[in-house]
């Protein structure tokens, strides 16, 4: 047995499984941010984008150290490729909750065109992918990465249905566009973070079957 | 295309049996690399390809092995080594010069001109990737070359005889990194004109310059697959357990 490695393995399981949970967080608050006018909370998000950099970086350095050291190969190779793939997309996600908490900046001190409902219920289910696709990976649970691949298509049908109110909105007003945009682009982002999420999945399905994702 | 046929192969050390019901078609023009733990078979099954088990007195053996479709029990097996080469794990030039090493094999098949023997020799160790390093000291002897350069000189002799077939038996087991990676490199490039066999214990060996790997365990052929697919994704267990190291 290769003790060493398997404790390797245990903690690149730990550090990913960190990194989701700050991500979940990221999507959490920004939503909370935009929704409650929190602009504290809002800077508190963009200021700690950076440690989500740096926990990348981290287990990216780690990973390749381990590529260099043990030269994985079989479930050992395909882990570390997903993880390095994984944190790519958490990352992704993280700029993504970021992105958000800018523009909720943008938002604090106007009123809202219209009352916040889609944007809370597709972060609650994009939150849910970036959980339960994490879950698959740890726990290698093929059926849950395959369920959340089938989430996604909420989160689009929910986005679809923004736009569509949106476009209504500044038929009603035209003075309505430039929040609509602003709304419109937080939708397009949780509809990214959902996006990546199913690109988790995939690289789990990778991990557990060997099938490449067609990504 | 299939130059070796194994099949339903069976071998015995007296009470011992050495290698189980081996199934497998050893493709023309590819590296085929044979992996597993010390004594899984690997290295009795490569010896029985050209029937270097013959002189072994305790070696029983049933089943076929195919040359080119001739069952190679029934082939004179002074025609079948030369038709199938093999290099082992420690260099073993003869203790005579480079020239006369490679000459050697031609020489006891009957080729006498010098004009011949002279052309041979450079294209032999040309094809050894070794002509350059020695091309003035080919009356030296043989026992003055480093070992990576002794081995590649084996290979060089192997080719003398214009085989078309090449078994390694740990063939870099003995030497430093640079000549490891200038023996593979030399059996990436002969693989165009050779089938080549070789049994390695360095599985990143196997993955680096094989196209098909067989994994053996306790004389038993456990998976043979696409090299690429044994290390990514192997179908057995077993085998998934000896290359992550889980095994033992």
């Amino acid at each position: 047995m290769r003790e060493n490695f398997e404790k390797e393995l245990k903690n690149l399981h730990l550090e990913i499984e960190t990194m989701g949970n700050m991500v979940i967080k990221v999507i959490d608050n920004s939503v909370i941010a935009l929704t409650k006018k929190n602009t504290d909370l809002a800077k508190k998000i963009i200021a700690e984008d950076i440690d989500i950099n740096n926990m990348e970086k981290k287990i990216e350095s780690h990973c390749l150290n381990i590529i260099l050291r043990e030269n994985p190969v079989a479930s050992d190779l395909r882990f570390i490729s997903s993880v390095l793939k994984i944190i790519t997309d958490l990352e992704r996600i993280a700029d993504q909750g970021a992105d958000i908490a800018e523009i909720s900046l943008y938002l604090s001190d106007e009123d809202f065109i219209t009352p916040i409902v889609k944007i809370p219920q597709m972060a609650n289910i994009a939150q849910d992918m970036v959980r339960k696709s994490l879950e698959a990976f740890i726990n290698g649970d093929l059926s849950l990465a395959t369920e959340v691949i089938e989430m996604d298509n909420r989160v689009d049908e929910l986005f679809h249905c923004l736009k569509n109110h949106l476009i209504e909105l500044i038929i009603e007003n035209p003075k309505n566009g430039t929040q609509a945009l602003d709304i419109l682009m937080i939708g397009k982002y949780l509809e990214r973070i959902g996006d990546h999420a199913e690109n988790i999945s995939e690289w789990v399905i990778y991990f557990l079957t060997g099938k490449v994702p067609n990504i | 295309m299939s130059k070796i046929k194994i099949k339903d192969f069976n071998l015995f050390y007296d009470n011992f049996q050495g290698l189980k019901n081996i199934n497998m078609n050893i493709e023309e023009n590819k590296i085929t690399a044979f992996i597993g733990p010390s004594g899984c078979g690997k290295s009795s099954l490569l010896k029985s390809i050209n029937r270097m088990n013959d002189l072994v007195d305790s070696c029983v053996t049933n089943g076929n092995i195919y040359f080119d479709d001739k069952d190679i029990m029934k082939t004179d097996v002074t025609q079948l080594r030369k038709e199938i080469g093999m290099v082992f794990q420690n260099p073993n030039p003869f203790p005579m010069s480079i020239y006369n090493n490679i000459a050697y094999g031609p020489r006891t098949h009957g080729i006498k001109s010098k004009e011949e023997l002279d052309k041979i020799v450079e294209s032999s160790l040309r094809k050894a990737a070794l002509y350059d390093e020695v091309k003035d000291s080919i009356h030296k002897s043989a026992l003055k070359l480093s070992g990576g350069q002794q081995q590649r000189l084996c290979i060089a002799r192997a080719l003398a005889i214009e085989p078309e077939v090449l078994l390694l038996d740990e063939p870099t087991s003995a030497l430093d990194p640079i000549s490891t990676l200038k023996i593979e490199e030399l059996l990436q490039s002969l693989k165009d004109d050779y089938t080549i066999v070789i049994v390695t214990h360095n599985m990143q060996q196997a993955l680096r310059i094989s196209d098909n790997t067989g994994f053996f365990l306790n004389g038993e052929l456990i998976e043979f697959n696409e090299t690429d697919k044994l290390f990514t994704f192997p179908e057995n267990e077993k085998t998934e357990n000896y290359i992550t190291g889980r095994f033992g």
